[in-house]
């Protein structure tokens, strides 16, 4: 068992290259390159903590899970998760977490959800006792209980994913590594499993690892935010602290009384106009008052909104940069 | 751990028993293709009776116990190969690496369930529908008939390691379909099924009863047909145990290999 001060996972300057063979044009002989997945990568998580893991496309994001599982193993640096070396232990960690892949399941097709389970109760050898509880809870907090007598290959994706969750759940991990959980589910299904995910890290303590491409979650889950790209560290911190490394701006929306050519004021820069409407962009860190008042002293305002930068944007220009 | 594969092997069994349509069309075919066979070996065996030493009831015998292995050695496909592949080229098969179960041990469990369903649900029709409508030679004795059971579990066994020999090649393939085919035409010649292989010529024979697929048909229904009894039926079982632990030892080897290449597809 790790202690209470130890990080629940810990990754030190972790490395993993990969190398390709690729067939040059022209050529019959193949080439080899070597791609860099991860690169100096290092970071901590301690327990209870609910992190969301960021990057886009071939930044490393599925590497790094693998190498959190034990499936690859680092060409330098060093992994523990729950004080233990995944690729040299896959099997003892095995038992301490609990991974879902959005696109992928664990789920036997063509058998009722119940069937699979029973195999994954057998698999962790988990007491019937915890087994009942577990079940339980799983099937109240996510509805699965018109569910577990139907074949999964007749359920929904939103369904599936449910399902999918709770068999990751049944053997108390204390780690649980979530890949893309909500891709491709509908606004109730994906606000049944945040709740859900809510819910275990509160109640169980279970530290959470969240792949997404969809910032919401990680709005409404996670306090905390990591963003990859080409295998490095780019952030690592609070959700607010991403506007101010991305040098992200807001945005004031000015209605003036009549039309009137761009405005310049100190501090801001104008972006377009619209009728007597313009847009003024200026840094997310600055307050908007002295600007309104130094627009207000020049010009009769009618009225005037302040526009938060879209996460969305902060990380594309973060992604952009890199 | 032992309790979790045979688990493994009842869900595998149960899978293939929901689809009742599926086992009750592969129950019609296989006795279709044994009366087609059934036909044609009574044609051959009137020209050249005692063709490989078979009398017609015995050649006759093994036309039907072929069509009632078919489907339990996966000869042409129905097998777990295939989503196995499916599940490699798509990455799917990372989920199933991090799980604390074995990689072979679980395809096998698998693959054991699904070949006692379809003994039981393509095999056992078919048979009956044969003896029915034929003279065949099957024995009285409990004792052979627990040879062959043996004998045929061994051959499942022997299948499944081809099967899964096959399947990691997903891992170096893009599209194994070319691979699965080939073992498909090579294991139907080879196992027998075309023809015994007692009546191939020469050392065409010689070595087609000493490779693997042998397991498959030829050393059941040579039990069966006590053509192989006594002491002889223990070497017989013995065959077919050796190459089983040889190629599952092989398969246990490449996946070692294989899985180290997971990260390719898939991210």
């Amino acid at each position: 068992m790790t202690q209470s001060g130890e990080p629940m996972i810990a990754v030190e300057d972790v490395e993993k290259v990969f190398d390709v063979r690729r067939k040059a044009a022209g050529r019959l002989r193949r080439e080899r390159h070597r791609v860099r997945a991860v690169d100096g990568l290092s970071f901590t998580v301690p327990r209870g903590e609910m992190v969301g893991y960021i990057g886009p496309n071939g930044a490393g994001k599925s590497t790094t899970i693998k190498m959190l599982t034990g499936i690859l193993t680092p060409s330098g640096g060093r992994v523990l998760v729950a004080g233990i070396d995944p690729s040299r232990d896959r099997a003892r960690l095995s038992r301490r977490i609990g991974v879902v892949f959005g696109q992928r399941t664990t789920l036997w097709w063509d058998l009722p959800l119940r069937d699979s389970y029973q195999l994954v109760r057998r698999m962790y050898r988990i007491e019937d006792a915890r087994y009942a509880r577990n079940l339980a809870a799983c099937v109240e907090l996510l509805d699965l209980g018109p569910l577990l007598d139907v074949p999964v290959r007749q359920l929904s994706l939103g369904q599936r994913m449910r399902g999918d969750i709770a068999a990751a759940l049944l053997h108390d991990p204390e780690v649980l590594y979530l890949d893309e959980p909500t891709i491709g589910l509908d606004v109730v299904s994906k606000a049944k499993v945040r709740g859900f995910l809510r819910t275990v890290n509160a109640e169980r303590g279970t530290t959470v690892l969240l792949t997404t491409h969809d910032l919401t979650d990680i709005e409404t889950l996670c306090s905390r935010v990591m963003v990859i790209d080409h295998g490095r560290l780019m952030y690592d911190g609070g959700l607010d602290g991403l506007h101010a490394a991305g040098d992200s701006e807001r945005t004031l929306v000015v209605d003036f009384a009549r039309e009137l050519p761009p405005v310049e004021v100190p501090g801001a820069r104008w972006v377009r106009s619209e009728g007597p409407r313009q847009w003024l962009a200026f840094p997310a860190g600055d307050s908007a008052a002295p600007l309104v008042a130094a627009l207000a002293a020049r010009h009769p305002l009618v009225d005037l909104s302040v526009r938060e930068p879209a996460i969305e944007d902060v990380i594309a220009r973060m992604y952009g940069a890199a | 751990m032992g309790g979790f594969y045979a688990a493994v092997v009842v869900r595998g069994f149960r899978r293939f028993a929901t689809y009742r349509v599926a086992t009750a069309a592969g129950v019609f075919t296989n006795t279709v293709f044994g009366l087609i066979i059934s036909y044609s070996y009574i044609a051959l065996w009137d020209q050249r009776p005692h063709l490989g030493g078979y009398t017609e009831a015995q050649a006759l015998t093994y036309v039907w116990v072929g069509q009632g292995l078919l489907a339990a050695m996966a000869q042409m496909g129905g097998g777990f190969e295939t989503e196995m592949m499916e599940r490699i080229n798509s990455g799917a098969i990372a989920v199933d690496l991090y799980r604390p179960a074995d990689l072979q041990g679980w395809w096998l469990a698998a693959d054991l369930g699904r070949a006692a369903f379809q003994l039981l649900g393509r095999g056992v029709v078919p048979i009956a529908c044969g003896a029915l409508v034929f003279d065949l030679a099957l024995p009285a004795s409990p004792l052979v008939w627990l040879l062959f059971a043996a004998a045929v579990a061994l051959g499942t066994v022997v299948s499944f390691a081809i099967r899964f020999l096959v399947g990691l090649s997903a891992f170096w393939l893009l599209d194994g379909a070319g691979v699965v085919q080939m073992t498909w035409i090579v294991g139907l010649f080879f196992s027998g099924m075309l023809l015994p292989l007692n009546a191939f010529p020469g050392a065409l024979g010689d070595i087609a009863q000493a490779l693997p697929w042998s397991a498959m048909l030829q050393v059941p229904a040579d039990v069966l047909l006590q053509r192989r009894h006594g002491a002889d039926a223990l070497l017989a079982l013995a065959f077919e145990a050796g190459w089983a632990a040889v190629l599952l030892a092989a398969g246990r080897l490449l996946q070692g290999v294989a899985t180290r290449r997971v990260v390719v597809h898939g991210g």
